[in-house]
């Protein structure tokens, strides 16, 4: 419209990457590249049982006959997965008794980044698992959670204590053969988290990983696996942000969630991924299979999600609705800046009778970024009585950013309600001015015009991760007016 | 304090003020008046600083300050208020935390450290009162589905928060009924100080047996044609705007 505004537009929308850092473990690392050798590699590294590498390998064949998916709105340049490396571990050392002895690279990397776990562990009362580089470095609160049966530990941690647990759930709701990076995942993960929630436990504080890519030129793989048994409840929050990076970074993890009989798992992210540079060069490839199967009757999933990171996000936490009587919730706010592009939406597939589920979706773009929502509700024929609504908004910044919503349904019987609601919206110079007028700045107005907008989602988090999130809408938003 | 001098505005090469001036000392109140679409809020956007209007020449001095090349924010936080003819809607944002943003940016540029969450509620408190004003209705987002009444007492109740030095009214007094009207009316008169002033754009002589003002103008086609004391806005009353025609 005029000069001043679009350099207004500008500067916000190219604010700099603030997390950009990288931090200096010695890691040891598998020579690049794919192949069945690789994935034994990783299987002995870690000392897997026999079904582990089994189903690596199976799905290794399976991952070999398909084919990278192109469906979606996005625009990827080819990845030439044998100029991967599929391992990287910080070198173990012993057993770490307390915080003391973790690489104090690793706590000044977390003081960096704002969560130190000293802090996390003596005042949140957070249990944190934290990640680097695929390998669990520190749990904390293990002892308070192992009072009460809860399993909260890595996943190879897991494979090696809790085997039969794992065996019988691991790709249960998430077979290798889903898609193309779920079968790549289940063939290389690296390692990841595991939770389970024993029978009527309420577990008492907020479960939480940290994640973070630190060897360059280094596939992530995790692998996430969360069963509540019944009558039990969880918390669970996931959040990362990465280093500056300027080769591409694939990130394809797997989250499988079990809810049994009566149980609830609530679980939510922030991801904030490097989503490359202005002009974008660099920044993380991130695509996630997350799904969630309400096993049990009256069991419930909610999915909670923030995604302002990566070069490239695809992504559908979904869930299945088997039990009857159970529910599910997908609350999601995506930004996307610069280059970005993000293809990201859930599916609720409903099975049992009287389920019900619920999508909120805020879409916000923003300099030359695409994003789209892709929702699927299904209601299979036995899940009579059954509900969705879904709303999905799209919020633009500028004119030079896309936004798309593909909202799929498909209801097979008649006594079911499905609801779908659209918008697409932009922040208005009405509204701008209007803060302006009051002293706000047109960073600051932005910034709290679209924490309003995403208000409805990040009620949703909980409070620790709600104060960060907030955080993050406006630093990755910081220069983009419209 | 405001010194408009021969000011000349169009917006897409149409003239919208064609030499206009005003003077506004501290302590007064002017009323200004006049046929629909002359400008009145026009001007009001141009001492606010919204930036879709091209200023062809004539000043603006505020404080002595060259006000023209401040930005809208900076208008703001040096103690210019403007109560909108139309308020805007800003959903999910809740008027305290918007008031709160507003009132430490404004802190933030006099130097002076953020309010404490105490002070503020306590000040809330206080001019919700003055205003008359429920908390049914701050507790809500800025303007979302208010009536508008509703939101232009929300104007009145953000005025009296941020203790503007000069507060323009764009036709706050528009779709009152007679008890707002006094409540506003209350507002203005307890906010006035030998050190603020106010500009109030209306159409109605019944705002201004309220809220007294010193000069009442008539702006017409662009420029300020008659001034005049109260008894001005009778005579408008009376004869309308046809007489003032050259
Ligand atoms: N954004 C705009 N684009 C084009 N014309 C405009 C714009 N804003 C104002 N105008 C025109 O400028 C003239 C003055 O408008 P303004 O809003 O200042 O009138 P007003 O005196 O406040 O009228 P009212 O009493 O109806 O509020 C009108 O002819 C209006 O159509
Ligand atoms: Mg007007």
């Amino acid at each position: 419209m005029n000069a001043k505004k679009n350099s207004i537009i500008d500067e916000v929308t190219q604010g700099e990457y603030k997390y950009g850092f990288v931090t200096d473990i010695e890691t040891e690392v598998a020579p690049k590249g794919l192949n069945e050798d690789i994935i034994r590699f990783i299987s002995t590294k870690k000392e897997e049982p026999e079904f582990m590498l089994d189903f690596r390998l199976k799905a290794f064949a399976r991952w070999q006959k398909m084919k990278m998916p192109d469906w979606a709105h996005l625009n990827i340049p080819a990845i030439d997965f044998q100029d991967i490396i599929y391992y990287a571990a910080p070198k173990k050392k012993k057993e770490l008794e307390s915080l003391d002895e973790v690489d104090p690279e690793l706590l000044k990397t977390f003081e960096k980044l704002g969560i130190s776990l000293e802090e996390q562990k003596r005042l949140s009362g957070v249990a944190v698992d934290a990640i680097i580089d695929s390998v669990s470095v520190k749990t904390t609160f293990s002892d308070t959670l192992a009072e009460l049966g809860i399993i909260f530990c890595s996943f190879s941690e897991a494979l090696r204590n809790h085997p039969d647990l794992v065996k019988k759930y691991v790709g249960s709701v998430v077979p290798y053969s889903d898609n193309y990076f779920a079968a790549l995942n289940s063939a290389v993960f690296s390692d990841g988290s595991f939770c389970y929630i024993p029978k009527g436990v309420k577990c008492p504080i907020e479960l939480s990983t940290y994640f973070r890519i630190n060897a360059a030129n280094t596939g992530q793989f995790e692998r996430t696996l969360i069963i509540a048994d019944e009558g039990s409840y969880v918390s669970y929050m996931e959040g990362c942000t990465a280093p500056m990076r300027d080769e591409n970074q694939l990130h394809a993890a797997v989250v499988e969630i079990i809810a049994l009989k009566d149980a609830e798992v609530k679980y939510s992210t922030v991801q904030n991924w490097y989503p490359g540079s202005k002009e974008g060069k660099g920044g993380i490839y991130n695509f996630v299979t997350k799904r969630g199967i309400c096993k049990g009757a009256n069991s419930k999933i909610s999915w909670t999600q923030v995604e302002t990171g990566s070069a490239v996000t695809w992504k559908y936490p979904s869930c299945i609705l088997a039990g009857d009587n159970s529910v599910s919730e997908f609350y999601s706010v995506a930004v996307t800046n610069n280059h970005q592009q993000a293809d990201t939406g859930t599916k609720m597939i409903h099975i049992g009778k009287n389920t019900k589920s619920t999508i909120i979706s805020k879409g916000i773009s923003a300099g030359f970024s695409n994003n789209t929502y892709r929702g699927l509700v299904r209601i299979a024929k036995s899940a009579i009585n059954s509900r969705n609504y879904s709303q999905c908004d799209s919020l633009l910044l500028g004119d030079k950013c896309g936004a798309h919503t593909f909202p799929y349904i498909n209801a097979l019987n008649r006594s079911s309600i499905v609801e779908h609601e659209a918008t697409t919206s932009k922040i208005s110079e009405d509204q701008l001015f209007y803060c302006n007028q009051r002293g706000i700045d047109p960073e600051n107005a932005i910034g709290l015009i679209v924490n309003g907008y995403a208000k409805e989602v990040l009620n949703k988090l909980p409070m620790e991760f709600a104060v960060e999130a907030q955080k993050l809408l406006s630093i990755s938003l910081e220069g983009s007016v419209g | 304090m405001l010194s408009i001098k021969n000011l000349k505005v169009s917006i897409n090469e149409k003239e919208i003020l064609k030499g206009l001036s005003l003077e506004v000392n501290a302590g007064e109140i002017h009323a200004i008046m006049g046929p629909n679409g002359t400008g009145k809020s026009t001007l009001a956007s141009i001492i606010a600083g919204r930036d879709i209007f091209n200023v062809d020449s004539g000043e603006v001095i505020y404080k002595g300050k060259n006000l023209l090349e401040m930005a809208p924010e900076v208008r703001a936080c040096d103690g210019i208020f403007l109560g909108f003819q139309y308020p805007v809607e800003i959903p999910g944002v809740s008027i305290t935390n918007f008031l709160r943003t507003a009132m430490n940016e404004q802190r933030k540029y006099r130097g002076l450290e953020p309010i404490t969450a105490k002070e503020f509620f306590a000040k809330m408190e206080e001019k919700k009162k003055l205003v008359e004003i429920h908390s049914k209705l701050t507790n809500r987002s800025v303007n979302e589905g208010f009536s508008g009444g509703e939101k232009k007492k929300n104007e009145i109740f953000q005025m009296a928060m941020l203790e503007p030095e000069l507060a323009i009214l764009d036709e706050t007094d528009s779709g009152l009924d007679i008890d707002a009207l006094k409540i506003v009316a209350k507002g203005v008169n307890s906010l006035r100080t030998e050190n603020n002033a106010f500009i109030v754009i209306t159409h109605y002589q019944r705002l201004l047996d309220y809220i007294v003002p010193d000069f009442v103008h008539v702006l017409y086609e662009g420029k300020i044609v008659k001034t005049g004391g109260k008894e001005l806005a009778f005579e408008l009353e009376e004869k309308g705007y046809e007489w003032l025609k050259n």
